[in-house]
Formats: C-alpha cells, sequence, structure tokens
C-alpha cells in the first residue's frame, strides 16, 4: 500500500523560514523608498523572487519531495520567463 | 489492499494527490502569469501613468496583508507536521488560525477597497474615466482584477481548509492519510505566492 514514509519537516525549519521571509519582505519595502530609479522594479523583484524560492522550497515541500516534482516546477516557470521574454522582444524589436 | 468499514476497497494514494494538486496549480501559476505578463506590458507602455496611479495604494495596509498571509502561510505548514506527530489538538488549533488570519486580510482588503471606492475608483466609474489618463484607468482595472481574483483565491482556500477541518475532526485525515491537508497546504502557498509578486508589483514600485 502507498503508506510511504513521509518527511517530518522541524517547526524550527518553518519559524526560521518565516523570519527570513518577514525580514526579505521588509527589506524590499526598505530598498523600494529609496530612489534607485529604474533598478527599483528590479531590486523589488529580486527580493520577490527570493521570498518565492524560500516558500516553494520549504512551505510546499520541494525540497523533501522527489526530484521530478521540482524539475516539473522549474520547467512551468522557465515557460513563464521564455513567454515573457518573447512578449518583450516583440514590442521592443517590432 | 485496504477496506473502510462497509468492505469497499479505498483507493488512496498520496504520491498521485500530490502531482494532480501541482499539475492544478500550474495552470493557476498560468492564469495569474498571463495577468502579469499584461501588467508588465502595459507598464513598459505608461511608466509615468503606473508610477503616479500606485502612489494612491496604501503600502502600510498592503505590507500588514503580505505579513498576515506568510504568517498563515507557516501556521498552515506546521499544522501538517503536528497531523504527521499525531496532535490533533494542535493541528486544529492551527489551521482554525490560517482560518482567521485569512478572514483579517479579507477585512482589510474590504476596507482598503472602500477607501478607493470613497474616492471614486472603481472599474468604469465617472471619476476614473473622465480625470485619469488611460495608463492610469489601466493600473487600476489590473489592480482591482488581480487583487480581486486573488481575494477569491483566499476564500477558496478557506473553504479547503474548512473541508479539511471537518476531515480530521471526524477522523478521515489522519497521520497515514495526510493528502487532503497537505494539498489545502500546497494550495494556501500558491495564494501566498502570488501575493509575494502582487504586493511589491502594486504597492512598492512606484
Amino acid at each position: 500500500m502507498s503508506e510511504e514514509k513521509h518527511h517530518i519537516v522541524p517547526y524550527r525549519v518553518y519559524i526560521i523560514v518565516l523570519l527570513a521571509l518577514l525580514a526579505l519582505t521588509f527589506a524590499s519595502i526598505g530598498i523600494t523608498s529609496i530612489e534607485l530609479g529604474e533598478y527599483t522594479v528590479a531590486g523589488a523583484l529580486i527580493f520577490a523572487c527570493i521570498k518565492s524560492f524560500l516558500v516553494l522550497t520549504y512551505f510546499m515541500h520541494l525540497k523533501y519531495d522527489k526530484k521530478y516534482i521540482r524539475a516539473m516546477v522549474v520547467f512551468v516557470f522557465v515557460i513563464f520567463v521564455v513567454m515573457i521574454v518573447i512578449t518583450f522582444l516583440d514590442y521592443l524589436y517590432r | 489492499m485496504e477496506n473502510n468499514a462497509n468492505g469497499e476497497h479505498v483507493h488512496y494514494d498520496a504520491e498521485a494527490s500530490k502531482i494532480g494538486m501541482w499539475l492544478f496549480i500550474f495552470t493557476e501559476l498560468l492564469l495569474f502569469g498571463g495577468l502579469f505578463l499584461i501588467y508588465s506590458v502595459y507598464r513598459f507602455k505608461n511608466p509615468e501613468a503606473f508610477h503616479l496611479a500606485a502612489e494612491e495604494l496604501n503600502t502600510s495596509i498592503g505590507a500588514l496583508n503580505t505579513v498576515l498571509l506568510l504568517i498563515s502561510s507557516m501556521t498552515i505548514a506546521m499544522s501538517t507536521t503536528t497531523l504527521l506527530l499525531k496532535k490533533k489538538g494542535a493541528t486544529l488549533g492551527l489551521l482554525a488560525i490560517t482560518i482567521i488570519i485569512g478572514i483579517v486580510f479579507l477585512v482589510n482588503k474590504y476596507f482598503e477597497w472602500g477607501v478607493k471606492f470613497d474616492h471614486g475608483i472603481w472599474p468604469g466609474s465617472e471619476h476614473l474615466l473622465n480625470d485619469f489618463s488611460q495608463g492610469e484607468i489601466l493600473f487600476f482595472g489590473l489592480y482591482f482584477v488581480m487583487t480581486g481574483l486573488h481575494a477569491l483565491h483566499i476564500i477558496i482556500g478557506l473553504a479547503i481548509i474548512v473541508a479539511a477541518i471537518i476531515r480530521i475532526r471526524k477522523g478521515t485525515v489522519h497521520e497515514n492519510r495526510a493528502a487532503l491537508l497537505e494539498n489545502a497546504g500546497l494550495y494556501w502557498h500558491l495564494v501566498d505566492l502570488i501575493w509575494i509578486f502582487l504586493f511589491p508589483l502594486f504597492y512598492l514600485i512606484t
């Protein structure tokens, strides 16, 4: 029967990840309140990407799941990035 | 093979339900992905208007909602651990906290949208159409559609958590049958994930 062994994630891991996420949130609020011009968008998006990586890896258990699930998630994100890049190539060089 | 009380075969496959949930999450990501794509193109074409319109949004209430969602993500993630450790009471408690935080998020959203409505800003309102530029109209259109769709996902997520609570109380979800709670958690984290991008794109980049 499919009663596979579950990896039980200790509470400590979740608390550390939450603290990291909160710190990154306040850091992104801080960095966007400074006038960085064009880099504001890039800065905020980099913080958002790090945060989503933490959520996917620890809260959504990708770190503890079988590798092919992680591969599928990466694939979907790559498709999305390709979609954005192609759209902007069109707008920039039409 | 496992059988239930009536002697019927009960099919349970934790890995298959997890993959099913992930496939569903992919469709959700592409749904919001399409909206993010529209946002990036409109922003690219109307940088000044988006800058101006974003100033209208209340960063503090957005930040508060971000903190709330992150905490609720932790509580529901922890509830899986407590369930696997056979601490039923703690699991139900953590899920109840998650639900309360989700409701507080929606209440904040209600007040936030209420302020916009008081200022005469809603999709298709006269004030918006007559006194704002094309780019600002696009910004507020996306703001209402994307945060509204996100709030709808919060409501659905809350319903799934309620279903998980009922099953846990009845004893059909337990440490050997945790898939429903794990999938409820995945859905709630998806909602959190989308907000992680909505918050900087609408509230922070001004």
